[in-house]
């Protein structure tokens, strides 16, 4: 079912025109350039798309973008210039993949500092676990109940046992 | 009159599911036999009367009742009837009834099946279930409605939404539902043990099955609706980490976790409390996707549910059961004990490493889909989160699990041979990195980093078969016997290495699509020539024709190799006439397991039409990945270790014989 939506909505966005992303008019005759200009592409939202980049919607505003990208990259600027223009004009929600920021620290960062706990906690319980493998102290009861079966003195008991067992 | 029975029916099944969720749960703190077998009775008769509701839904769709608003929405009279009949479950409405359907299908499942549980266990479980199916029957009857008349009913519906009006809508959503609403029994199995404080053997043996079961259907179903998306979008992208994607892989991904951990559990009885936390968050990603996709709180695209009530009546559901149950694990884990001591390096510390993996995955697709709701919340600053982002954060931590997989089998329980499983696996490792040089070679070369993927892929393929291979104990016993010792292998053993083995398969679809793929973009007359792969297509024209309720162009290509033609394809571009909606039928030729994409655009004012052909490598790896990973999980299900109903004498002598040995 969740699939169903998305082809609902992705063609009910789409509806206006049946074609597809990049045109061959669009294309530039430097291969090189085309395919920079297509790796920025994919990267760059379709600002009325849901969830689509500029290079796999066929929308009016996204053909728009990728005449810019191209004009831009025959001018002569690099990958991050065109980044640069195109966020200065529509904003950080362009970029399909957000630059890291003090808003985005957190989703960046996400992954190693979960895998860093996760990490952490597992060998923790690890050594817990080694750990557990040794003699626990006796409770109270336990202890009272060894006492009295080997015949000590209660109190004097525990000091016994721990320096018989330490060699 | 059916559908006010259909209506009725749902009701009872509301109140029978009320008294499913109480009376047991009472019984049970009492000891009360008679008061627990009202458990299995009443999840029978619900899962009977929501029955009947659908059956009377899908009457009314049938025979095209368009006094019913629902089917006058989304259906029309002249749709072929195995669209009617799947375009139930095309709408909103319809596909909460699917999802409370196979709710209530799996409680009927545990009723019937559950006969050597625990009573308590069961009259638990099913309770259980019963407020789970209790909030989602509110949910229908309070806010989304199928049953709803109009008056005067209209001549003629709507149409289904032409991209629905497919077969794979016939196919899809029921296999995604059966995978995602079958971590619902993981769920309330878990919430019965927190309330019972206790874990014994039963439960132990029930839960994997069930995570298996649901995680099968769940790898088939997000398999079909990757296949499908591929083929009508027409532009033949197969992924798209969509906030509605994720939201059936979330839960796949903590079901793959779940699946493994209940390994470890099932068999030596350690890391109990942790699949039982899994279990409740594999179940609450479930009902997050679903509360995503239906409340509309995504983007208001996705809102079917335009109607705030429905949004703010599955946040209560959602808080309800997710707040709930962690409240219940805090309170109730630590009275769990956990057993089971193992060395790091051991098959428990691989599964370990798995879960750790996995569950970071999850949580990474989580921040990420969430991310921007959040922060424009908070900050009402706007930012997009997609595929780039998705494909490297996932890809990377992906990698160190791929590597490792072929090594969990190989190790033993309790302590592992790191140093013996690779001399078993370095035969593996060399012939995966020679095909992945062969396959570089043949390809003409490409990014260096495509040797490593290949090579990864097959190392996944080859891990698995030794796997087999050394159980069997080939190379070192005589082969006939290490032939019967291989026919005697437990199915589940087949199991875990088919699964194994797709993934690989599933891999290499994807390295190659994504390295080798090409796209050609170009503007063809009648008679002119594009080459792709290696093929040439040679455009005969175009030509009308009408179909039941559409009318389409199409185009004519064929295809020629080395001078040879080999095939000819259709593609064509549909105006649905209902909806005046236009679609894409792209023209998929299959050579192997590589497809040409022939996708029709706009036709140009000199007479030319746009044609984009993609040639894609291997892309039916993918989904032959998926398919096997499915079979692999089939195949561990028919393991008589795990049937359900009857727990072979074997396994109970096992049990007792493991016993001493901790």
């Amino acid at each position: 079912m969740m699939r169903t939506l998305l082809l609902a909505l992705i063609l009910a966005f789409s509806a206006a025109a049946p074609a597809l992303a990049v045109n061959p008019d669009e294309i530039l005759a430097d291969p090189v350039l085309e395919a920079r200009a297509r790796n920025l592409s994919s990267q760059l939202r379709c600002m009325v798309c849901q969830n689509q980049s500029i290079d796999d919607s066929n929308a009016e505003l996204a053909r728009d973008l990728r005449v810019l990208v191209r004009e831009r990259l025959v001018d002569g600027d690099s990958d991050e210039e065109v980044i640069d223009y195109v966020v200065s004009r529509y904003g950080e929600f362009v970029l399909l993949k957000p630059r890291l920021s003090a808003r985005t620290i957190v989703l960046w960062t996400a992954p190693v500092v979960l895998l860093l706990i996760g990490g952490v906690v597992l060998v923790l319980m690890a050594r817990g676990r080694l750990q557990a493998r040794d003699p626990q102290v006796l409770t109270p009861e336990e202890q009272a109940r060894l006492d009295e079966l080997v015949g000590r003195e209660p109190n004097s008991g525990h000091k016994n046992i721990t320096n018989n067992s330490s060699p | 009159m059916i559908i006010e029975i259909g209506h009725y029916a749902l009701v009872l099944a509301l109140a029978t599911a009320l008294i499913v969720s109480t009376v047991p749960l009472i019984g049970a703190r009492r000891r009360d036999a008679t008061m627990m077998a009202l458990a299995p009775v009443a999840s029978l008769t619900m899962f009977v009367l929501v029955l009947i509701a659908f059956a009377a839904l899908t009457w009314a769709y049938v025979v095209s009742d368009f006094s019913l608003r629902n089917v006058w929405e989304n259906s029309h009279s002249l749709m072929p009837v195995v669209y009617k009949v799947s375009g139930v479950w095309g709408n909103h409405e319809g596909s909460m009834m699917l999802w409370l359907l196979i709710l209530v299908f799996f409680s009927g499942l545990v009723a019937i099946f559950g006969r050597n549980l625990p009573e308590t266990l069961r009259a638990d479980v099913l309770a259980v279930q019963g407020w789970i199916s209790t909030a989602f029957m509110l949910f229908i009857l309070l806010t989304s409605n199928p049953f709803l008349r109009l008056n005067p009913a209209p001549a003629e519906g709507q149409d289904l939404n032409p991209v629905l009006q497919d077969p794979g809508l016939a196919i899809h959503p029921p296999l995604l539902y059966l995978g995602y609403v079958g971590f619902s029994v993981c769920f309330s199995f878990a919430v019965a043990a927190l309330i019972e404080g206790r874990i014994d053997a039963a439960w132990a043996r029930w839960v994997r099955p069930w995570t298996l079961a649901a995680w099968t259907f769940l790898t088939a179903g997000i398999a079909m609706g990757s296949y499908w998306a591929y083929y009508e979008l027409g532009w033949g992208g197969w992924w798209f980490w969509d906030p509605v994607e994720n939201a059936s892989f979330m839960p796949w991904l903590a079901g793959t976790a779940l699946l493994h951990s209940a390994l470890v559990m099932e068999k030596r009885e350690a890391l109990k409390i942790w699949t039982v936390l899994l279990a409740i968050m594999t179940f609450s990603l479930s009902l997050l996707g679903t509360f995503l996709v239906r409340s509309g709180v995504l983007t208001s695209v996705h809102a079917f549910a335009t109607d705030p009530t429905r949004g703010i009546f599955i946040l209560a559901i959602l808080m309800l059961f997710i707040g709930g149950a962690f409240a219940l694990f805090a309170w109730r884990a630590p009275m769990l004990k956990s057993g089971g001591l193992f060395a790091p390096v051991s098959r428990e510390g691989s599964l370990v490493l798995n879960n750790l993996i996995l569950t970071v995955s999850t949580a990474t697709i989580l921040i990420g889909t969430l991310y921007p709701l959040v922060l424009e919340t908070l900050t009402d600053e706007k930012i997009s989160v997609g595929a780039p982002f998705f494909n490297m954060t996932f890809g990377l931590l992906m990698l160190p699990l791929l590597a490792a997989v072929p090594f969990g089998p190989m190790l033993a329980w309790k302590r592992g041979d790191l140093l013996g499983a690779m001399q078993r696996l370095y035969v593996a490792a060399g012939l995966a990195l020679v095909v992945g040089l062969i396959l570089y070679y043949v390809e003409n070369g490409g990014p260096v980093m495509a040797v490593f993927g290949i090579a990864l892929a097959f190392w996944g393929m080859f891990g698995a078969l030794a796997d087999i291979w050394y159980r069997a104990n080939f190379g070192k016993l005589p082969f006939n016997v290490a032939w019967r010792r291989l026919v005697g292998l437990p199915r589940s053993a087949f199991g875990t290495a088919l699964a194994h083995f797709g993934l690989g398969v599933a891999v290499l679809g994807i390295v190659m699509v994504t390295t080798y793929q090409t796209e050609t973009v170009v503007e063809m007359k009648q008679g002119q020539t594009a080459e792709a792969g290696g093929y040439s297509l040679v455009f005969d024209g175009m030509r009308e024709a009408v179909g039941p309720n559409f009318t389409e162009e199409r185009g004519h290509f064929t295809v020629s190799r080395a001078g040879a033609t080999v095939a000819d394809v259709w593609s064509s571009k549909r105006i649905y006439t209902a909806r005046r909606m236009p679609t894409t039928e792209a023209g998929i030729l299959t050579f192997g397991f590589s497809q040409l994409y022939v996708s029709l655009g706009d036709p140009m004012a000199d007479g030319g039409i746009v044609v984009r052909i993609w040639w894609k490598p291997f892309i039916l790896c993918i989904w032959g990945g998926g398919l096997i990973m499915m079979l692999g999980g089939f195949v561990s299900l028919s393991d008589r270790r795990l049937r359900v109903g009857a727990p072979s004498r074997k396994a109970r002598a096992a049990k007792v014989a493991m016993e001493p040995a901790e």
